[in-house]
């Protein structure tokens, strides 16, 4: 495997961390509104990720870093042609981080439903935008000869963006409720579990409509056809078995199969990508591959060993944090909650 | 305003804005760190009062810093693609090693500490707060080596139109990270001294908790001149490295025109003329500038700054016709306010030292005012700063290796229209976000550290 391959995997496992941790960050955005009814109920609700988002936020970061070191050429087409939606996100992630820290330092109703609201939009938006700009990746858009994004804003709102767009909220959505099931006060996690159960069906017949629309647009034709196929049977088999086991009452194992569901997804469309990081629409020939896209041999030797070291250790902390924060939230927030 | 124009000002905006912020979060998180560590060696609880009453202070802050940096991440791709395909070779690895060495760390092992006060053991919980400054400066230190290529680039090579990294260990060894960092540090940790000071003062000068932010105002006036006067050590040894390797910027810092002979004034004051290429007025002070620096000695062993007409003509000699001057008002000017406000930071710390060892502070009431206004100083210094680095180093993306006119997304893919909207969409969610930031600090600050329960550390 040379090094192209192995940037391009690391990036694919940077965006399976990111959308599983973010993935249920964001469903417990859109959530909070509706499984919540008191102020009480709503700190209980942020407190589930309020020791993590950020940490979890890191990922997606982390994989902008990445494409930048590693493939500077795929990071300037997809950041400057996806400029709009970029820049509807930032301005969402921004509004959702400043909402988890300034809601609670004001006691006044109306300051708080304010900063829920941004904290709702801040989460429906980005997820929304990714799963766009994911069915955008696999659909292709206008790339020219000089790599130059062609289209415009509107050009990534045709209808199998829009599908990806709103597969991405009702499967973040689904992931969310099956962890808060897990970690909010038992008596709100009736609340989760139904919101699960609700939005379990959307989210499968969603992800599979994105597949399906995914293999029209090639992404089982390519060289990692076998393991795209292979991880698009895992991610439904995840994403119905999170549905089995909700339906079940199990809560832990409800929330790992969407887990593995949302991994295996985001696997699926790497795998089918492969050896292309954004196909073109306008000539086969012109579309950012792992190749042309890349950054120098040397480069991705030194990124190499750095991601070799550090990757494993920032796995350590991150999930012994996770387990220092293990069981259910308390209402009523005591101690330094 | 063009594209261009445009891309320059979101940049410039974003960048001083997230810099407003950044500052305290290095420094700070050392503070609060050290606040803690003294109540764990000695068990003293008020240090862990003052810890928490800061780190909650620290928390609302660095709220701001994390959502700006997206946008500071971002916007390289977004509206510089031209540098970002120039420069993604070198670029990209110390910005994907902060992100996985620093950033996790930082905001990791934050959300750990601000949830676990009382739950685990003290030495620990005291630990994560070490490892949120060690995240928060090594991210620091990783940014300043990618900015420090920009300023000289070191360890690279060209090839079919890309600057390629050759070397990793040059990179990190950059001369320029060495004398940028420590400044950025020290700078950071003056900041939070005023900061730490100027709360402190608010509450003194009401004789309120006096005891508690006696102890406060001693880390932060003891912070605030020891990092003042670091910072102005460095500083010196940045101004010689400047004149020999960013010969152009030296000069618009001193608004030196024409080529000066040694021993050379300094200039107090200046009326700029940048049309005519000309000072109108100046105020000087004779032989000063050869006391603080030394010009390279030119052909004829005659050590000489060269003035910016000189330099704009070896620059056209080299590169082409061309405008190669950078904005000599706006350099001259930021590096006046930055050594003014550093001075007036080092003066305002040592008199308050010295109030505090003779046990006249609190009753100093004049001087506590002053110093909860003199929080104003490190961020007027800490932008001045970055203005004179960056401005200077104009209309040079790369310096001497790309323009900002090669560096700027091509106008067929980012309109005029859509930088000019999401630069208002930027700067109107900046100025909101700021003044509730602003207010929300005042707020917490004025707030009693001993009533625990209304102000708990709390979603």
């Amino acid at each position: 495997m040379d090094l192209n391959t192995v940037w391009f995997a690391l990036v694919a496992v940077l965006f399976m961390g990111f959308f599983f941790l973010e993935g249920f960050d964001y469903g417990v955005g859109i959530l909070h509104p509706f499984v919540a009814r008191t102020d009480e109920e709503r700190r209980a609700v942020i407190h589930t990720i309020g020791p993590v988002w950020d940490g979890n936020e890191v990922w997606m970061i982390t994989a902008g870093g990445a494409i930048f070191a590693a493939f500077p050429q795929w990071y300037a087409t997809l950041f400057s042609g996806f400029y709009l939606a970029l820049f509807l996100m930032l301005v969402a992630l921004i509004l959702r981080g400043v909402g988890f820290e300034f809601r609670q330092k004001v006691d006044q109703p109306g300051w708080r439903s304010f900063w829920d609201g941004m904290i709702f939009l801040g989460s429906l938006v980005p997820a929304l935008l990714w799963g766009v700009a994911v069915a955008n990746l696999v659909r292709g858009v206008p790339i020219g000869a000089d790599m130059n994004y062609q289209g415009s804003f509107w050009t990534l709102l045709n209808p199998y963006g829009l599908l990806g767009g709103v597969a991405a909220i009702a499967v973040f959505t689904f992931h969310g409720a099956n962890f808060l099931s897990l970690k909010l006060p038992e008596a709100m996690a009736d609340r989760a579990r139904a919101a699960a159960q609700a939005s379990a069906p959307v989210a499968v017949i969603l992800a599979v409509l994105f597949v399906l629309g995914g293999y029209a647009y090639g992404l089982f034709g390519r060289e990692g056809q076998l393991l795209a196929y292979l991880f698009a049977v895992l991610a439904a088999l995840g994403l119905l078995a999170g549905w089995f086991f909700r339906a079940q009452g199990d809560d832990a194992l409800a929330f790992w199969a969407t887990g593995l569901g949302v991994l295996f997804a985001t696997a699926t469309v790497f795998a089918g990508l492969y050896p292309y990081v954004m196909p073109s629409t306008l000539n086969p020939e012109w579309g950012l591959t792992i190749h042309n896209a890349s950054a120098s041999p040397y480069t991705l030797r030194v990124m190499t060993y750095v991601a070799l070291v550090f990757t494993p250790l920032v796995l350590l902390y991150q999930g012994w944090t996770y387990w220092v924060f293990r069981g259910r939230v308390e209402l009523g927030g005591k101690g330094g909650y | 305003m063009d594209a261009l124009g445009l891309a320059r000002f979101q940049f410039a905006s974003t960048t001083t804005y997230h810099f407003f912020f950044v500052p305290l979060t290095l420094g700070l998180s050392i503070l609060v760190a050290y606040m803690e560590t003294v109540y764990v060696a000695t068990g003293d609880a008020r240090y862990k009062k003052l810890a928490k009453f800061y780190g909650t202070l620290f928390m609302i802050n660095f709220a701001l810093g994390v959502v700006t940096g997206l946008v500071q991440e971002f916007q390289f791709g977004m509206n510089w693609s031209g540098y970002s395909r120039f420069m993604g070779d070198i670029f990209g690895v110390p910005l994907a090693i902060e992100a996985l060495l620093a950033f996790f760390l930082e905001s990791t092992f934050l959300g750990v500490w601000y949830f676990t006060w009382d739950k685990v053991p003290k030495g620990l919980h005291a630990l994560f707060i070490w490892l949120v400054a060690i995240g928060s400066n090594l991210s620091a230190l990783w940014i300043l080596i990618a900015n420090s290529f920009m300023q000289h680039p070191v360890g690279y090579r060209l090839e079919n139109g890309r600057a390629l990294l050759e070397s990793f260990p040059a990179l990190f060894l950059n001369p320029h990270v060495w004398l940028q960092f420590p400044h950025t540090l020290f700078a950071a940790l003056a900041t939070a001294g005023f900061f730490v000071a100027a709360v402190a003062a608010w509450h003194l000068l009401r004789e309120h908790r006096v005891d508690l932010f006696t102890r406060a105002m001693r880390i932060g006036l003891f912070t605030g001149f020891v990092g003042s006067l670091l910072v102005a050590v460095v500083g010196h040894y940045q101004a010689d490295f400047v004149v020999r390797h960013q010969p152009m910027k030296f000069a618009a810092m001193e608004a030196i025109w024409e080529d000066l002979a040694e021993p050379a004034p300094w200039t107090l004051y200046a009326a700029i003329d940048e049309k005519a290429q000309e000072n109108r007025f100046e105020l000087k002070l004779p032989g000063v500038l050869s006391l603080l620096t030394h010009a390279p000695e030119n052909e004829q062993g005659k050590r000489v700054f060269p003035g910016i007409k000189t330099l704009e003509k070896r620059y056209e000699e080299r590169f082409g016709p061309g405008h190669y001057v950078p904005p000599v008002k706006l350099t001259f000017f930021s590096f006046r306010v930055m050594v003014l406000s550093g001075l007036l930071m080092l003066l305002l710390a040592a008199v308050g030292l010295l109030l505090l060892a003779q046990n006249r502070l609190v009753a100093a009431k004049g001087f506590l005012a002053a110093l909860i206004w003199a929080v104003l100083l490190p961020y007027i210094g800490n932008t001045a700063g970055w203005w004179t680095a960056e401005f200077g180093r104009q209309p040079w993306m790369v310096q001497d290796l790309l323009t900002i006119y090669q560096g700027v997304t091509p106008e067929s893919v980012v309109s005029a229209g859509m930088v000019l909207l999401s630069s208002v969409g930027f700067t109107l969610l900046y100025l909101a976000l700021g003044a509730i930031d602003v207010w929300l600090l005042v707020r917490y600050a004025q707030s009693d550290p001993e009533a625990e329960a209304k102000t708990a550390l709390s979603y």
